[in-house]
């Protein structure tokens, strides 16, 4: 008996063990650094702010019955640009997409558009990012799907691009189909 | 076996050396001493949701600034630290706490932890036992008759 309590350490690193591997493994799929939003299945939250255009906004300009794609993201972030094509090309096969410009000074944010080109309806200014905090932002770039009532169904944190679409497509396209007669443009 | 215990004593506390802290400066006005106290409790109790082990007041990215910012605010605005607590989950999830609520799948962070340093006592404990005593016999068992066979062999005694 006490011979065989000499391989208890053992028994326990490989539990251990193999229980982190299970993790990393199931981790592969979704990182680490990306973490579940608490705001699943919650309304967008109230704002009041800007646009880039110097217009007041508030959340029922966000929400008009469409399902929207919110894009949080800064000149100063890279990431954003890598995601951009993409997103572009969303947006000309007919997605909606709202930017929300984060903690950005204002002509970066302009003059990043004029570069790469705005996909955007229209972009609310967080200058000190409050909005973001009521919305769980992290970091840039984060994107979300708003249900035709303004409900955030779908959080992703980094870039959208093909093999994120492969999931996040699949919640639009169902909220798409659930979108009210005759409120929908496609 | 006050020596036992001083001896178990000594492990444990060296395992409780690497503790240490981290803070980032940020200049603040408070308007109060208390006020000042609970905001330094509570970003040393929030984790920063962009770092994956940093505390609020420890990180530097700009997410905890402005959540170090969102904080401040809300204690002027006279809020309580529980109300504060609850308004981060709200928004960051259970992440944000470094103490989770005891609860269904946040139950495990709780009771392994115990249940580990539960395990570790006893290993101490019987590590340090079973050297004290060979200490006292001072030679194994199987040595012993191993010198015995050899006094044996060498005086031709069988």
């Amino acid at each position: 008996m006490k011979k065989l309590l000499v391989f208890l350490p053992l028994v326990l690193f490989v539990l251990v063990a193999s229980f982190f591997f299970y993790a990393l493994q199931v981790r592969k799929e979704r990182p680490v650094s990306e973490l579940a939003s608490a705001l699943i299945d919650r309304p967008f939250p109230e704002f009041e702010l800007l646009t880039l255009e110097g217009e007041s906004i508030n959340r029922d300009a966000l929400v008009t019955g469409e399902v929207t794609l919110v894009n949080v993201w800064g000149s100063w972030c890279i990431a954003c640009r890598a995601e951009h094509p993409f997103l572009k090309e969303l947006a000309e096969s007919g997605v909606r997409i709202v930017g929300i410009n984060y903690k950005d000074p204002k002509d970066a944010a302009i003059r990043w558009l004029n570069q790469y080109g705005d996909i955007a309806e229209f972009h609310i200014v967080d200058r000190d990012g409050r909005l973001g905090i009521n919305l769980g932002v992290y970091g840039a770039p984060e994107t979300y799907v708003i249900d035709a009532q303004g409900f955030i169904r779908y959080k992703k944190v980094g870039i959208v691009d093909d093999k994120e679409w492969a999931r996040m497509g699949p919640v639009y396209e169902r909220l798409v189909a659930e979108e009210p007669e005759g409120d929908s443009d496609a | 076996m006050p020596k036992l215990f001083l001896k178990c004593l000594a492990v444990l506390s060296l395992m409780l050396i690497s503790l240490g802290a981290v803070a980032v400066i940020d200049v603040h006005e408070f308007s109060s001493e208390e006020i000042r106290e609970r905001y330094d409790s509570l970003t040393e109790e929030l984790r920063c949701p962009k770092c994956q082990n940093q505390s609020l007041a420890g990180s530097d990215s700009p997410v905890s600034e402005d959540l170090r910012r969102e904080i401040l605010i809300l204690l002027e605005d006279g809020r309580s630290d529980q109300e504060i607590r609850d308004y981060m989950r709200d928004r960051y999830g259970d992440f944000i706490l470094y103490n989770p609520p005891v609860e269904g799948k946040t139950l495990l962070v709780w009771v392994i932890p115990a249940v580990l340093f539960f395990i570790g006592l006893l290993v101490i404990f019987f590590v340090v036992r079973s050297a004290t005593r060979n200490a006292a016999t001072n030679v194994p068992d199987d040595l012993k008759s191993a010198d015995d066979e050899f006094i044996n062999d060498q005086t031709g005694n069988h």
